[in-house]
């Protein structure tokens, strides 16, 4: 059973110089229970787009995506908020950590928004990622990779159906990357929780079973983006 | 608060607090020169009037309570009253209180170069019965001013939280005989002699301290002396006379008010300054918590309840400089007048301050919380370069 289904999902944006473009435009997309999919694109792809339109952080012009039988185009942007808590974790190139706050808090700071805040499964969480031994250290005080399996622990803090991956491992060097993904698999597996993990770095790719190209399913053409104004 | 609370204070313990007299009658001129040189001890006496009044007072039926009143002299700095044993006998400071002398102490003998010393005075002084003191002339301390006369101190009073407390209390008549003091209450200059009595006619008091059977009374002799009469001047009542006071000082009230009232507004801009100025640093944290599942008003909250967190640490900080500073001026105050102001009394401006101060350090952040609530998530969640 589908997890995350897309239908003619499109987006544009207006640049400075008012030209309306188009971003995403995918007919169909979908991704099962537990599926681990590895979607491959170029810079300027609108890769970060589909997957802010799949968390529900932009709304699509047009297209309907549903998330474990709940469409997203019907719910308000507090509804999409919620969803988005609750059934989704977010994994992001920057880690986008809370830099006042420990690890630990970074954790339950995301599960206060979506099932409440679960000291203990943030613990747990915090060791399985090995960082027992670190939970009252802020980000500043971790290693990079150290923070980017912080920010794992976080995106699966509310048991998320779905896990989406922005290039988890683009600021990681080989090793650090290799061991993030493996972990990032790991725990999504272990959670019983889907992975759609965007990339460019073909490394990466090769260790999915699952992997689709942007160009694939995007009908829109790929230009390279300077800036880009929201509608 | 403490501009607020301290005039109260002030202005409650200066005209409503128990003096223990309803009137004073003095010298012809102004009411509130007597009332604060016999009552507080703070002025020059206005001049002196013949001791028959004194005497025509303590005979009036309608009076309960006449004590003479003698100033003029100190002894370091602290005021020295003559007057009679009365002060300790039939004088309430208080409701039900008279005067109580330490244990081991007494009241002076009116005969005698006695002297009874307030427990303010004492303390600073350092002064215990046995002690002997020569008085100084004046109100104010100089070396060269000594009288020759020579006082044992034969009590120390209890403290009474009034300003009795900084005087030194002597027999009339030893004001009567110090040297260098002459009387003039026939008009003509009387110098006293040692073992001669002192005709009544040349006698004459700096005031006479009255305490009526009937409010009525005062009215009388108000009309009597003050509208009708020309060589006295009766202050009457004594609440109503330090009230002018400090309706004369009301514009010094007014400017500290607007002062306060300009804080409040200056401490509602640093809020706003404050958080509006960091609202850009902090637009990528908001943008995180918004992709965590946060709704745009929690965001908007969080930003208020920040405000107005600041504002309350900030009443809560006010609280404690409102402690101390009315401590402070709980103890000057006493220790220039010996009058106690009730710090613990409450006053609106307790509560209404640290209120108003939320609500203004709330409203104060309505405009940042809606910045914050503005924020774009996808194009703020990547670091700015």
């Amino acid at each position: 059973m589908a997890v995350l289904e897309v239908n003619e999902l499109k987006k544009s944006f207006v640049s400075p110089d008012g030209e309306r473009t188009v971003i995403v435009d995918v007919p169909r997309f979908a991704v099962d229970d537990a599926q681990q999919i590895a979607l491959q694109g170029s810079s300027g792809s609108g890769k970060t787009t589909f997957l802010n339109l799949i968390a529900g952080i932009l709304k699509p012009d047009s297209g309907d995506i549903s998330l474990a039988g709940q469409s997203l185009s019907k719910l308000s942007e507090a509804g999409r908020d919620r969803v988005r808590a609750q059934s989704i974790g977010y994994v992001f190139q920057t880690f986008n950590l809370l830099q006042g706050y420990t690890a630990l808090e970074n954790v339950l700071l995301g599960m206060m928004f979506g099932r409440g805040a679960d000291v203990t499964y943030a613990k747990a969480l915090l060791e399985r990622v090995g960082l027992k031994d670190r939970m009252n250290y802020r980000p500043r005080q971790l290693s990079v990779g150290q923070q980017q399996r912080v920010a794992v622990a976080r995106a699966l803090a509310n048991h998320p159906k779905l896990v989406l991956a922005d290039e988890p491992t683009g600021n990681l060097d080989f090793h650090h990357a290799t061991e993030a993904l493996k972990l990032i698999r790991e725990v999504c597996r272990e959670q019983n929780a889907a992975l759609l993990l965007v990339t460019h770095d073909r490394e990466i790719l090769t260790q999915f079973d699952h992997v689709k190209s942007l160009a694939e399913i995007n009908n829109a053409a790929q230009p390279q983006i300077a800036q880009i104004t929201q509608i | 608060m403490s501009v607020f609370a301290i005039q109260r204070q002030t202005y409650e313990a200066f005209t409503g607090g128990e003096l223990g007299f309803d009137a004073v009658l003095g010298a012809r001129g102004s009411q509130l020169q007597l009332v604060l040189n016999t009552v507080f001890h703070l002025e020059t006496s206005p001049g002196n009037i013949p001791w028959g009044m004194y005497q025509a007072m303590k005979a009036d039926r309608r009076v309960e309570i006449a004590l003479p009143y003698a100033t003029g002299d100190n002894y370091m700095g602290f005021r020295i009253v003559g007057t009679t044993d009365e002060i300790f006998t039939k004088f309430h400071y208080r409701a039900g209180k008279t005067f109580e002398v330490d244990e081991g102490g007494r009241i002076f003998d009116a005969s005698r170069r006695e002297a009874v010393i307030g427990s303010f005075a004492a303390q600073e002084t350092g002064l215990k019965p046995g002690d002997t003191i020569n008085p100084y002339h004046g109100l104010a301390y100089s070396e060269n001013s000594k009288h020759n006369e020579e006082y044992t101190v034969v009590g120390i009073l209890k403290p009474t939280n009034s300003p009795s407390d900084r005087v030194i209390f002597i027999p009339i008549e030893g004001i009567f005989r110090m040297g260098g003091h002459v009387l003039r209450g026939t008009g003509e200059t009387y110098h006293a002699q040692a073992g001669v009595k002192i005709p009544d006619d040349a006698k004459e008091v700096s005031a006479v301290m009255l305490k009526f059977k009937n409010p009525k009374t005062g009215f009388d002799m108000d009309m009597l002396i003050n509208k009708q009469g020309k060589v006295a001047t009766l202050a009457y009542p004594i609440g109503r006379v330090m009230s002018e006071l400090f309706d004369k000082l009301g514009w010094i009230n007014r400017v500290l008010e607007l002062v306060a009232y300009l804080v409040v507004v200056v401490a509602s801009a640093a809020i706003l300054a404050s958080i509006y100025n960091t609202i850009n640093e902090r637009r990528r944290e908001f943008a995180i918590l918004r992709a965590l599942g946060a709704r745009r008003v929690t965001v908007f909250s969080a930003i208020l309840l920040e405000a107005a967190s600041i504002a309350m640490l900030g009443s809560v900080i006010g609280f404690a400089v409102y402690g101390a500073i009315l401590g402070a001026a709980m103890v000057v105050v006493k220790a220039q007048t010996g009058v106690v102001l009730d710090i613990w009394s409450l006053h609106p401006a307790l509560y209404l301050t640290p209120l108003c101060m939320t609500i203004v350090g709330t409203l104060a952040g309505v405009l940042p919380a809606y910045k914050a609530y503005s924020t774009d998530v996808a194009t703020n969640l990547t670091p700015a370069s």
